[in-house]
């Protein structure tokens, strides 16, 4: 069994229905990719799976998260706070703003391990400076007293792992880790995330719009598109043989050496705004492919020769 | 650390001179001679040139200033024209009294203040939160020399719990202290509250949730703090407030203190003690500054990586 199983939950915030029908799972010792352009309900969905969505004021009407054989969905907040930090942990988009900048660094990991684990405040020290050792930052006393403002960002993101491992998750949730970070930089934390899964079986769900990280990282993944599932497959799958034409799109958007100077295109037209989806498949007016039936019904979900995808001309 | 706080100090120091040079003059360009105050109706010119000159006011005026500052440099701030004592010695007497009601009643609106921004903030939105906004409205816009008036009425007059005036026993230092604490709460707990709504929007407080960390840690341990630091600012402004600005508020209760002293000795135009107060309230602006940023320097570590 999964160890975390999205079934087609739909997210409410006010009067506007960014997520619908989103499913996926992911299994132990698996990295699972989230795909798509900015807007399309990425780290909407990391936090139905963290149970944060309330905090942003939104409401899942539909659907069910299992993790671990467990309803999360109406688990009361006491009983997901102690699920978030020791189960399942994030790891944030910007380093730059996710820790407490008057609070030394070493304080903030230390309070996930006395906190989850219980531990005394010298056993989470300890382990706190095991867990930047780990994570190959130099000096890790110097670090554990050290204040947020004083790391670059590659530094602060390392940080905000050890952060997320300190209670021993076993599923890290991680919206878009690399993007405020220099190339550089972003493909160690990549290559750090990567052995992690490796050396503690852990699961991660990796959130990204850089197809690059996907073929570097992950197993499988899931595109979305407007808030909807366009495809799911295993990595392999998805390049080789996408099923869906938007994804198609986003590999012909990877820049290529030796690429001929001016022929990379981005897709045409734009992401639809929240308020005002196209009817049927909403990737019809961005679609080279589109026909009538894309315009006027929206396409299910369905598996295909491997992995799932909704497109209505997609081989069954 | 310490250097810079040094360093501080002795920026001090053109500070002060000016503000005493401010000082001195805006007595002066007052209208109003306290030579007429103190001579009967028909004196003659003669008499009166000899007062002045007495005093050395028929001198330059950048010479008396020269003269003033060499003498207070050294504790000597004149004698009082009207009380006809050292003003330093009537400084001495009042000061104790500011400063007990000052340091009460910033104690007071510090406590209740952060408190009360704090539950309104933590419980925003409900009864709690718009009762403290309302009270707050009412704190921050009614006057403390009229507040004054109506809890004398009420506490002294009617109930008769607390003296009406005066500074003789320590119970008489209950409804001053509330005067002005109560206008300091309004303060404190607008910018307690505004800040921590702030700050409970940031990146970090969102990680705190994600880290699984109870809510009144993330509200007392993280987000509270933070939201002090703007308070920290404001209250270390307002310390020479208090002390000056309870000049209306020490004279609705008759209480002895700088106030009095500064609003007496300017109906009469005493000069000299006019200005000794005046540089005391410049004086304590100035240390309440400095007083602030020593704290705020010890809150927040990237507050001393700036001044190193």
């Amino acid at each position: 069994m999964a160890l975390l199983s999205v079934q087609s939950i739909s997210v409410s915030i006010g009067q506007l229905n960014p997520l619908e029908g989103v499913t996926f799972d992911i299994d132990k010792r698996e990295i699972l990719g989230l795909v798509g352009e900015s807007g399309s309900g990425k780290s909407l969905t990391a936090m139905c799976v963290m149970g944060l969505l309330p905090r942003i004021g939104g409401t899942i009407t539909n659907g069910s998260i299992i993790f671990d054989g467990r309803e999360l969905i109406g688990l009361p907040e006491i009983e997901l706070r102690r699920l978030r930090g020791k189960r399942i942990a994030l790891i944030s988009q910007n380093p730059m703003t996710s820790l407490d900048p008057i609070i030394p660094i070493g304080a903030q990991i230390d309070q996930v391990s006395t906190l989850h684990l219980g531990l005394s405040p010298e056993a989470a020290k300890a382990r706190s400076l095991d867990l930047i050792a780990q994570l190959r930052i130099p000096e890790p006393a110097a670090i554990h007293r050290a204040y947020p403002h004083q790391l670059s960002g590659g530094m602060k993101q390392r940080i905000v792992i050890a952060m997320a491992l300190a209670a021993d998750p076993d599923l890290i949730v991680a919206d878009e880790p690399t993007t405020a970070l220099d190339v550089t930089i972003q493909a160690q934390i990549i290559q750090i995330m990567v052995e992690l899964v490796r050396d503690r079986s852990l699961a991660l769900m990796l959130i990204t719009h850089d197809m690059g990280v996907v073929a570097q990282a992950c197993d499988r993944v899931v595109v979305l598109y407007a808030g909807r599932v366009a495809e799911m497959n295993t990595v392999g799958e998805v390049f080789a043989n996408p099923k869906h034409p938007y994804t198609r799109e986003l590999i012909r958007c990877i820049p290529r050496l030796g690429q001929e100077p001016g022929s990379l295109k981005g897709i045409p037209g734009a992401v639809p705004s929240i308020v005002d989806y196209p009817d049927g498949c909403r990737f019809n007016p961005r679609c080279s492919e589109a026909q009538e039936i894309c315009r006027g019904q929206v396409p299910a979900l369905e598996r295909k020769s491997s992995g799932i995808a909704a497109c209505h001309f997609s081989e069954v | 650390m310490i250097s810079f706080f040094l360093k501080r100090l002795l920026l001090l120091i053109p500070v002060f001179l000016a503000v005493s040079m401010v000082i001195f003059m805006i007595v002066h360009l007052v209208p109003g001679d306290p030579i007429d105050n103190l001579v009967q109706i028909n004196s003659s010119p003669e008499q009166k040139a000899a007062l002045a000159a007495k005093y050395g006011l028929d001198k330059p005026l950048y010479h008396q200033y020269a003269i003033w500052l060499g003498n207070a440099l050294t504790g000597d701030l004149g004698n009082a024209i009207i009380l006809r004592r050292p003003v330093a010695d009537l400084i001495a007497q009042n000061l104790p009294h500011s400063l007990s009601l000052g340091a009460l009643a910033l104690l007071f609106s510090t406590i209740v203040g952060i408190a009360s921004g704090a539950l309104a903030a933590i419980y925003k939105d409900s009864w709690i939160d718009r009762t403290t906004m309302t009270l707050i409205l009412l704190g921050s816009t009614v006057p403390s020399f009229w507040l004054g008036l109506l809890l004398i009425m009420l506490f002294a007059v009617q109930l008769g719990w607390f003296p009406v005036s005066g500074a003789r026993s320590w119970d008489a230092l209950i409804l001053p202290v509330l005067t002005i604490g109560l206008g300091g709460v309004a303060l404190v707990a607008r910018v307690t509250r505004v800040a921590m709504m702030e700050t409970a929007r940031k990146d970090f407080v969102m990680m705190l949730h994600a880290k699984g960390v109870p809510p009144w840690q993330i509200e007392l341990r993280h987000v509270l703090r933070h939201a002090l630091l703007p308070v920290v600012t404001i209250l270390s402004l307002r310390i020479g407030w208090i002390l000056g600005g309870a000049v209306t508020v020490e004279f609705v209760f008759a209480r002895p203190g700088l106030g009095s002293l500064l609003i007496t000795s300017l109906n009469q135009r005493d000069y000299p003690v006019v200005q000794g107060a005046l540089l005391m309230l410049a004086i304590a602006v100035m240390l309440g500054t400095l007083l602030g940023d020593i704290i705020q320097a010890a809150m927040d570590p990237r507050v001393r990586e700036r001044i190193k």
